[in-house]
């Protein structure tokens, strides 16, 4: 309780703060000279935000890359090295990560965007209300944190051994088709089964969200170019391939970026699901094991210049994005 | 990234006559049962989590499955096992975490998203790149540093620690979505703010603020849910023996992972909150979700 009295006193102090800082600049501003006083205040205004943002983002980043260079950190012994880059490029767990990342990657961004796209063509055609509530039981995952997810998944993988009847709902349904099971689902390294079965965790969180987007697209396309199309006598999968899917495509790259950027990332369902055991690991877990639990933090840092690196691209595709907006504005 | 603040799903609600008559499409049956075997999917994991917690015998809980118990006992006293053994505590402190969280960025970003929309200044554009750039920056970039930093300064307090860090995390979010908003507001009114001679801070405070409550209350809801969902921020910096619900939850998992009863009631008292928030704040959450999915 006294902590929740200190979190009134934070947002007291952390608002007014705030405002008592941008009233007292803005006073300062206004005892200048005008013409000092227009170039002040900008700088003014944006300084507390960037200033937050270069503490807690950009001297990070600087300091990891820094860091990805040295060894023995936080010793009178500490120097310049490239062993970790040599770590990052033949160590065989982070290759093995990387492979299940690169699965990741492939599969649950098109696995959420499939899923969402046929929803969203689907529910189009209901009546509205119940398109509202469709959309809404698809949606609702989104609202459950990672771990809460892993814990209701691992409860639709919970297995007992032959023999004993089954209450996890999908165990018992494969054991009911296909005969007994000798090991759970989420062990079951063959083919990397196991690290499908945590991806379906990751679709089925996101596919509300690409639903969300891909049916506003939908929405949008003009209804007379699909009017045109079944007049010519195509079919309604002709017309979604041919017509529909071609206009919404700009929206379909953005959904498509989103969940690569976070799969990227995915630390939570692996970490709970099976802690990166049983072949399913990954390179964010790798980090957080590397950075807390042996405290190597030069191959820790090393691995976050390659997650980094990794993200680059959708860095440049979004402020080329924001360029383009800006000059239409 | 989407870029729009508001995605146009709010917008078609309101046009319904741009939609085809139902007559021209019509829902056969085949696609009613597919979205009912979809709908299906998304519903029964948390369904069959849910009916579990209420399984008075935790021995039946962890031997047969939740569709075979229609007749048993139910109440809640995995419910009181489960908030006894710390998660009455955690949500506790999961709600000292995300308030103060969410609303301590807002007011920074959003004196910085005004400047960026309407005053003119020597390198606007570069300085807006830097937060369009972090917005999907890893975290994992800022822990050690900030581990570091914490200590070397002295702040030991679990709870400044992740306010600040999420302040932090939130800002390139928070300034990214404010600035969208404010700089869609009309010009004239801005001007005419400027002809009645209001100083910036005048025109912010009493015009763009009350004016920008949508992307405001958009860039909240998003930040409290991502906040109170966080695992990993608060798995890091939560070091003197407090914990968050879904640090509590993957203990639990961990540590008592066969323990059904503990592990269902858990997970719903993690989820209830945002659950909550989702059904009665939907067409925000919405908003808020798709402008800031990006977020590292």
């Amino acid at each position: 309780m006294g902590n929740l009295v200190s979190g009134v006193v934070a947002i007291a102090l952390g608002v007014g703060g705030a405002l008592l800082l941008f009233y007292v600049l803005n006073a300062l501003a206004e005892r200048m000279p005008k013409e000092w006083e227009e170039r002040f205040k900008p700088y003014a205004f944006i300084g507390p935000s960037l200033a937050v943002v270069g503490i807690f983002l950009l001297y990070p980043a600087i300091q990891t890359f820094w860091f990805s260079f040295q060894t023995r950190i936080g010793t009178p012994n500490q120097e310049f090295t490239l062993a970790n880059y040599e770590f990052l490029f033949t160590d065989p767990g982070i290759r093995d990560s990387l492979i299940n990342n690169l699965l990741w990657i492939i599969f649950v961004p098109a696995g959420a965007v499939a899923l969402g796209l046929l929803v969203a063509v689907l529910a189009d055609r209901l009546l509205p209300r119940w398109e509202k509530i469709t959309k809404s039981i698809i949606f609702m995952p989104m609202a459950i944190s990672f771990v809460g997810a892993s814990t209701i998944w691992l409860f639709m993988y919970a297995w007992r051994p032959p023999g004993s009847e089954q209450f996890g709902l999908i165990t018992a349904i494969i054991t009911g088709i296909a005969g007994p099971m000798d090991e759970p689902l989420i062990q079951i390294s063959t083919g990397r089964l196991n690290s499908f079965a945590l991806m379906a965790v990751m679709v089925w969180l996101q596919t509300g969200f690409a639903m969300v987007l891909l049916s506003a697209a939908i929405k949008n396309v003009p209804t007379d170019t699909i009017e045109a199309a079944r007049i010519d006598g195509a079919t309604e999968i002709q017309i979604f391939w041919r017509v529909t899917v071609p206009q919404i495509r700009s929206t379909i790259v953005v959904v498509t970026t989103t969940i690569l950027i976070l799969v990227l990332k995915v630390f939570d369902i692996p970490r709970v699901m099976t802690s990166g055991n049983f072949n399913t690991n990954v390179i964010a877990n790798i980090y957080y094991d590397l950075a807390f639990t042996f405290g190597d933090r030069g191959r820790a840092s090393v691995v976050v210049v390659a997650l980094i690196v990794m993200t680059l691209p959708f860095m440049y595709i979004n402020i080329k994005r924001f360029r383009e907006q800006e000059a239409m504005r | 990234m989407s870029a729009q603040t508001a995605p146009p799903t709010e917008e078609t609600k309101d046009k319904p006559a741009l939609k085809p008559s139902k007559e021209d499409t019509g829902a056969g049956w085949g696609p009613r049962i597919a979205l009912i075997l979809l709908c299906a999917l998304f519903t029964v994991p948390t369904l069959g989590l849910f009916v579990s917690s209420f399984r008075a015998d935790e021995t039946l809980l962890r031997r047969t499955g939740w569709w075979t118990a229609f007749g048993e006992q139910f109440d809640l006293s995995n419910y009181s096992t489960v908030l006894d053994a710390g998660m009455g505590e955690s949500f506790i402190n999961s709600i000292t975490v995300a308030v103060p969280a969410t609303i301590i960025p807002i007011m920074a970003a959003a004196f910085a998203a005004y400047a960026f929309a309407w005053m003119d200044f020597k390198g606007r554009e570069f300085l807006f790149i830097i937060f369009v750039g972090l917005l999907v920056v890893p975290l994992q970039v800022a822990f050690i540093p900030l581990t570091q930093l914490f200590n070397a300064v002295g702040i030991t307090n679990d709870f400044l620690k992740l306010w600040l860090a999420h302040t932090g995390f939130g800002m390139p979010l928070a300034v990214y979505i404010l600035r969208n908003y404010i700089g869609s507001l009309p010009r004239e009114v801005i001007e005419s703010a400027k002809v009645d001679g209001a100083s910036h801070f005048e025109t912010f405070w009493r015009l763009i603020l009350p004016l920008s409550v949508p992307a405001l209350a958009a860039f909240a809801i998003f930040q409290f849910l991502w906040t109170w969902n966080d695992f990993l921020v608060a798995l890091i910096f939560m070091t003197g023996g407090q914990e968050v619900v879904t640090v509590t939850l993957a203990e639990l998992v961990g540590s008592r992972g066969q323990d059904w009863h503990l592990l269902t009631a858990g997970a719903f008292i993690s989820m209830i909150v945002p659950l909550i928030v989702f059904f009665s704040l939907q067409r925000f959450f919405v908003r808020g979700l798709t402008a800031g999915s990006v977020k590292g």
